[in-house]
């Protein structure tokens, strides 16, 4: 019996993972393109939701899956809903008779252009830098194993646990600037 | 049989993790169908109950006692006219419902309905419960934006400000549920939904009970803000009526109309099952280390019998209470159908829940068993259902600034500090 | 079929960051332009995620969550900015920012 369910299991993983690899690649990448191109700021904010999605899909790949789960509910639930909030506050009529790009586009595009030309080339001539071994990290305990890596094991203070206490700092700084700068002034 | 399909019988674990992809399948249908069907129950019950709790009847003419009104209300709305309002946004109006729709529906691979009966048991299950269903919060803001019309863009802009607050409340309160998964031998705890309720089932208590009070109160605290969540009465500001029509689905009729409902019952229906399993015990029957042994665990696999046989008979009450008029002659004929077909069911539990003891056959035992987890979990879940339509019944609506207060001012210093509380006893008692 | 290696998820990323890089530097419309940040902070997520599987140690996950937290941070205050400067002047549009230009 349970050999029965290993074998289905190791027959199964080879076979999905390259093709949900490209759906969720292409789908990150073609949304990423969609949201920089729309003109209707409620259509970017959809597409970026679709690409902040299929990222936590290629973080489940990856064997991360609480990143998965805090990119989910952080980004997706929090971040992008304060983003179609504050896209409902301010006025967007105006925006649709406006011009889409700034009048320094040729530049910018020929910038990060060159940009992905220099990656491309830093992949390509660093290749031994990449190895293609992926380590195969234990899923079913992840997130205790980044718990241990923030708050600590077994009574040790964990290695980030100063670094995890500052972002506290800083998100609490960042509520007192929205407060404060949202705040009407009498 | 072929191999993929007996492979997975008598396995232990959820299909998601045994790695078998076709009952990974069926159990994502059964599920699927289910959460519609119990949808459909649910319409009608609210509606039932809703009248008989303002001393009124409820639908009675659509089949007997209007049991086949759900029915009615689906061919009416699919056969709607689909209005598009004119200056709305076609394709965000189109994919607002869907959003609602998938959030809702796509927690349900976590959901544990017994120790293996769920699709998959995430390691990190409870975080991806919240994320998904804090997605749906989208699909509302969406569809009030998209309608191009004022009530709903009022409505949404109050659902989400109100879906983001209590969502504090709600995550803090789940935080502490959680830190009492790791008061065991290697001070670990855990997210999975399954591993939740081992570690109940291992410290022999519900964590509603743990720490007198500080368990209750945290679920008191979620189970006030699952309310709010699912954007119920009390706290229906994002739909008030005398106020805003409709809320944010004001310009929606027809089909879109009715997948919002769907996701709205289906959203009901997890949070409920995310209460169940984090405080009351989620597959465990009731006083499972107190009444123990072998009579005990006969007697409470008699439940699921006995609960349709209960069922059955207030269906035959209603048979023989219906007038003796030529008239209701079909509606009668139907009923005693219906109350037929609950007693097969109750019987089938019954043969099931004796042929299990008898013998020590595996297959009725396991069979046996798995009832009584299903059973034992969707019991508790109908009672939170039943206390959503309780609560629409009973309490006035709270005031958009009331209903802030509470979630940022009362429910927020609450569950901190019954988490703060839960992690000083957990220290000291450990 | 090729497997999927460390440099798929890396030039993903890399378009990702692209991506991004192009919306921050061309749009006119300070909401895009948030969005487009957050594009970037994803596209260095994933590099970091995709390093840690290579690696097979978690701190790439870490850094990642760090910078989760920071990528809300950044949008809380910079939506809070967004809206003090939409009071003032009643447009998002980055062009017309030009309140220091004199």
């Amino acid at each position: 019996m349970n050999s029965a369910i290993n074998a289905t299991n190791a027959t199964m993983a080879p076979v999905a993972t390259p093709y949900f690899f490209y759906g969720l690649a292409t789908l990150a990448i073609v949304s990423a393109f969609l949201v920089i191109t729309r003109r209707n700021v409620v259509h970017s904010a959809l597409a970026l939701i679709v690409t902040l999605l299929s990222v936590a899909g290629l973080y489940l790949m990856l064997y991360a899956p609480f990143v998965a789960g805090v990119q989910i509910i952080v980004y997706a639930g929090g971040v992008m809903v304060l983003f179609l909030f504050v896209i409902m506050l301010v006025n967007i009529d105006r925006s649709y008779k406006e011009k889409r790009f700034s009048g320094l586009w040729p530049i910018g595009l020929a910038a990060a252009s060159a940009l992905f030309t220099l990656f491309l080339f830093a992949f390509i001539k660093g290749r031994a830098l990449f190895p293609d071994r992926m380590m195969l990290l234990p899923e079913s305990s992840n997130t205790q194993q980044i718990a241990g890596l923030l708050y600590g094991d077994a009574g040790k203070m964990g290695q980030y646990t100063f670094a995890f206490e500052i972002a506290s700092l800083l998100l609490l700084v960042a509520i007192l600037a929205a407060v404060v700068m949202t705040k009407k002034r009498a | 049989m072929p191999d993929f399909v007996t492979s997975y019988l008598g396995s232990t674990l959820t299909p998601g993790e045994a790695g078998n992809q076709f009952w990974a399948l069926v159990y994502v249908f059964v599920i699927f169908a289910g959460v519609s069907l119990a949808v459909m129950s649910m319409n009608w019950l609210e509606r039932k109950a809703l009248a008989h709790f303002q001393i009124r009847l409820g639908p009675m003419r659509t089949g007997p006692h209007g049991l086949l009104q759900p029915i009615a209300d689906a061919i009416k709305l699919l056969l709607k006219e689909d209005i598009i309002p004119a200056g709305a946004d076609r394709f965000v109006f189109w994919v607002a419902p869907l959003i609602g729709l998938l959030a809702a529906f796509t927690v349900y691979t976590v959901i544990p309905f017994g120790p293996s009966q769920a699709v998959s048991d995430m390691n990190i299950g409870i975080l991806f419960m919240l994320g998904v269903s804090s997605l749906g919060v989208l699909g509302v803001v969406v569809a009030g934006w998209a309608s191009n019309s004022n009530y709903p863009l009022i409505g949404a802009l109050r659902s989400s400000a109100q879906m983001v607050s209590y969502e504090v409340a709600m995550g803090l309160a789940v935080v502490s549920a959680i830190l009492m998964t790791s008061l065991n031998e290697t001070g670990t705890g855990t997210l999975s939904m399954i591993g939740i309720v081992r570690a109940q089932q291992e410290q022999g208590v519900w964590f509603i009970f743990k720490f007198f009070p500080l368990g209750l109160i945290a679920f008191i605290v979620f189970a006030i803000a699952m309310v709010a969540e699912t954007n119920r009465a009390p706290f229906d500001m994002a739909e008030a009526e005398s106020e805003l029509t409709a809320g944010y689905h004001t310009e929606y009729s027809g089909l879109r109309w009715s997948l919002f409902m769907l996701a709205e019952y289906a959203a009901m229906i997890s949070v409920s099952s995310i209460a169940v399993t984090l405080w009351l015990g989620g597959w465990m029957r009731p006083f499972s280390r107190l009444l123990r042994g072998s009579a005990w665990d006969l007697i409470f696999s008699l439940f699921p019998a006995v609960t349709f046989m209960g069922l059955a008979a207030v269906a035959f009450v209603g048979v023989v209470r219906m007038p003796r008029r030529s008239d209701f002659k079909v509606q009668k004929i139907g009923l005693a159908v219906f109350g037929w077909l609950l007693g097969f069911i109750a019987l089938m539990l019954l043969i099931i829940a004796i042929a299990g003891r008898s013998n020590g056959a595996a297959i009725p035992s396991t069979v046996n068993q798995s009832i009584g987890y299903i059973y034992w979990f969707l019991l508790k879940v109908a009672v939170f259902m039943y206390l959503f339509i309780w609560y629409r019944a009973t309490w006035p609506r709270y005031r958009f600034d009331q209903l802030m207060r509470v979630g940022w001012k009362v429910l927020l210093p609450i569950s901190l500090t019954v988490l703060v509380a839960t992690a000083i006893v957990g220290i000291l008692l450990s | 079929m090729v497997p999927i290696s460390t440099l798929h998820y890396l030039i993903v990323a890399a378009a990702l960051f692209v991506l991004g890089v192009v919306g921050v530097l061309t749009r006119r419309n300070l909401v895009v332009i948030l969005m487009s940040i957050e594009l970037i902070l994803n596209a260095v997520n994933l590099n970091l995620v995709a390093f840690s599987r290579m690696w097979g140690n978690l701190h790439g996950q870490v850094f990642s969550i760090f910078i989760t937290a920071d990528a809300a941070a950044e949008a809380a205050a910079g939506l809070g900015i967004l809206i003090a400067f939409f009071r003032n002047k009643e447009t998002v549009n980055v062009d017309e920012i030009d309140l220091l230009k004199w």
